[in-house]
């Protein structure tokens, strides 16, 4: 037995499933990428004043970036909720398989394919406008959290998966996180919001991943944002992990 | 090498307050189709989930090739194939892919060839380029039951395998067991069909309300009710009887 092996057995095949529908990578970048035509070309104009920046492509990327990946991971809990439902899970438990690999092989799948979206999103921003000034560590670093916040949103996603009594139950967890973005600095500062709003939005996820990577991709110095970026998305990746694993053992 | 390929001795088995297994002993013999009849909510499923390591027994014993279920799970797992009651086949993927997915899975020699080869002995050759999802509830079984013989288990587990067939697809089904159980494959099947288990069954065994209530031969059963007494009744023409005769030709296409 062997948990490596299996796991890339396994991701080839959820991957493969994405070759036979690649709607699924499609459909994850379609929603953000109108958003983000929306924002620029529809709202921009009136944003720009307020928020002084000179180019809002640049500025509202980062939460783009991260409301993909929030509707990516949905796919994941519909993925795992399909194969709890067809006793695929069931088959591959009652042979010689790695049971963690079962897990991890959607987990991979959900990176990688997250990972396409965000490019096909990136090219889009390129084309509307997006520059950047950053090194080659600065876009490592981006990447690197990127990911991060990728696997936090994807093991939070195994849980409706492997326990959800229905399709929609397994992937309407992702909504709100979609949402996020909106209540928070990705798309204006947050200093016009009321008192409560506001207060919400300073100190939610969202705001100091996006702050984050505005600075990096900006060529700027990150200051103290990462490591609350960096602690939320390890924070959330062990919490979800831990319910994940717990919700798994009653499989 | 004992004779004996399945035993289980005081399976107990409770789900919350409803005790589902009140205690079950069983004993499939090497290279024999045993069919474990029961009615819905027998607990046929749930013996086969403990026999498969899905499952912990509350107490009892149950060992698959002498090795036991809950402290050699592993070597259990690499001696059985498990065809669950709903077919756990990958629709995403085509009737290749699912059989190349056993395979790298089982990590058997040379995939291809094996998968090949199940497509043909199914007669799933011509189908096994398309999605899975697109075949008819008979092929989808054939498949399964033909994921589950990647790797040559010792003892493959078929739970209600002819379960929402038509007859046509029941009865590929049949003729499919009958071909594996010529191979020398152990193989433990539940129904709720009295005539799957005469047709099929070696020796079978009635579970009934936790219990086994009776097991044997079908001749040793029928020795447990009164003996026949011979009476004229007009045969009356089967509806299912009447289809078959109709399809016929179809059926035969199929086989062929």
């Amino acid at each position: 037995m062997n948990v490596l092996r299996d796991t890339v057995i396994l991701f080839k095949r959820s991957m493969r499933h994405i070759q036979h529908s690649p709607d699924t990578i499609i459909t994850v970048a379609i929603i953000p990428i109108m958003i983000m035509l929306l924002l620029v070309y529809v709202y921009g104009g009136a944003i720009k004043t307020s928020t002084g920046t000179d180019n809002y492509v640049n500025y509202m990327l980062p939460g783009i970036l991260l409301m993909s990946i929030a509707s990516g991971v949905a796919y994941t809990a519909y993925r795992i909720f399909l194969d709890m439902q067809k006793g695929i899970i069931a088959r591959l438990h009652s042979m010689p398989v790695s049971r963690s690999a079962v897990l991890w092989g959607h987990v991979m799948t959900s990176l990688v394919s997250n990972a396409i979206s965000l490019m096909i999103i990136f090219l889009v921003a390129l084309v509307m406008g997006f520059r950047s000034s950053a090194e080659l560590t600065a876009w490592l670093a981006a990447a690197g959290i990127l990911m991060l916040f990728t696997l936090a949103l994807t093991w939070l996603a195994v849980i409706p998966g492997l326990t959800a009594k229905s399709i929609e139950g397994a992937s309407g967890f992702s909504y709100p996180l979609i949402f996020l973005p909106f209540i928070s600095s990705a798309f204006v500062p947050t200093a016009t919001m009321p008192a409560l709003v506001r207060a919400f939005a300073e100190n939610q996820p969202v705001t100091a991943i996006v702050n984050s990577l505005r600075a990096l991709l900006g060529g700027q110095a990150v200051g103290s944002d990462i490591w609350t970026a960096l602690a939320w998305c390890i924070g959330v990746t062990i919490f979800a992990y831990f319910f994940a694993m717990r919700a798994y053992k009653r499989v | 090498m004992t004779n004996i390929a399945i035993e289980t001795k005081g399976l107990k088995k409770a789900f919350k307050a409803t005790s589902v297994l009140k205690g079950v002993d069983l004993e499939v013999r090497r290279g024999e189709i045993f069919a474990l009849l029961g009615s819905n909510g027998a607990g046929k499923t749930t013996v086969v989930n403990i026999l498969s390591t899905l499952l912990k027994p509350d107490s009892g014993t149950a060992s698959v090739c002498g090795f036991d279920t809950q402290r050699q799970p592993e070597r259990v797992r690499e001696q059985i194939s498990l065809t669950g009651q709903f077919a756990a086949v990958d629709g995403m993927l085509t009737g290749h892919e699912n059989l190349m997915l056993m395979a790298e899975l089982r990590s058997v020699s040379n995939p291809t060839q094996i998968a090949n080869r199940l497509l043909n002995q199914f007669g799933l050759s011509d189908a096994g380029n398309k999605r899975a999802d697109t075949y008819s509830g008979g092929m989808t079984r054939r498949l399964d039951i033909a994921m589950s013989l990647v790797g040559t288990p010792a003892v493959i587990f078929l739970d209600e395998p002819t379960t929402g067939l038509d007859p046509e697809g029941r009865l590929e089904v049949w003729k499919t067991i009958q071909k594996l159980a010529q191979g020398g494959t152990t193989i433990l099947l539940t129904t709720q069909q009295l005539e799957e288990a005469e047709q099929l069954a070696n020796r079978i065994a009635i579970l009934h309300d936790g219990r086994i209530i009776a097991s044997g031969t079908l001749n040793e059963l029928k020795q447990l009710f009164p003996p026949a007494k011979l009476e004229y009744i007009e045969k009356q023409v089967t509806l299912e009887e009447i289809f078959l005769a109709i399809v016929g030709n179809k059926t035969a296409e199929v086989a062929r």
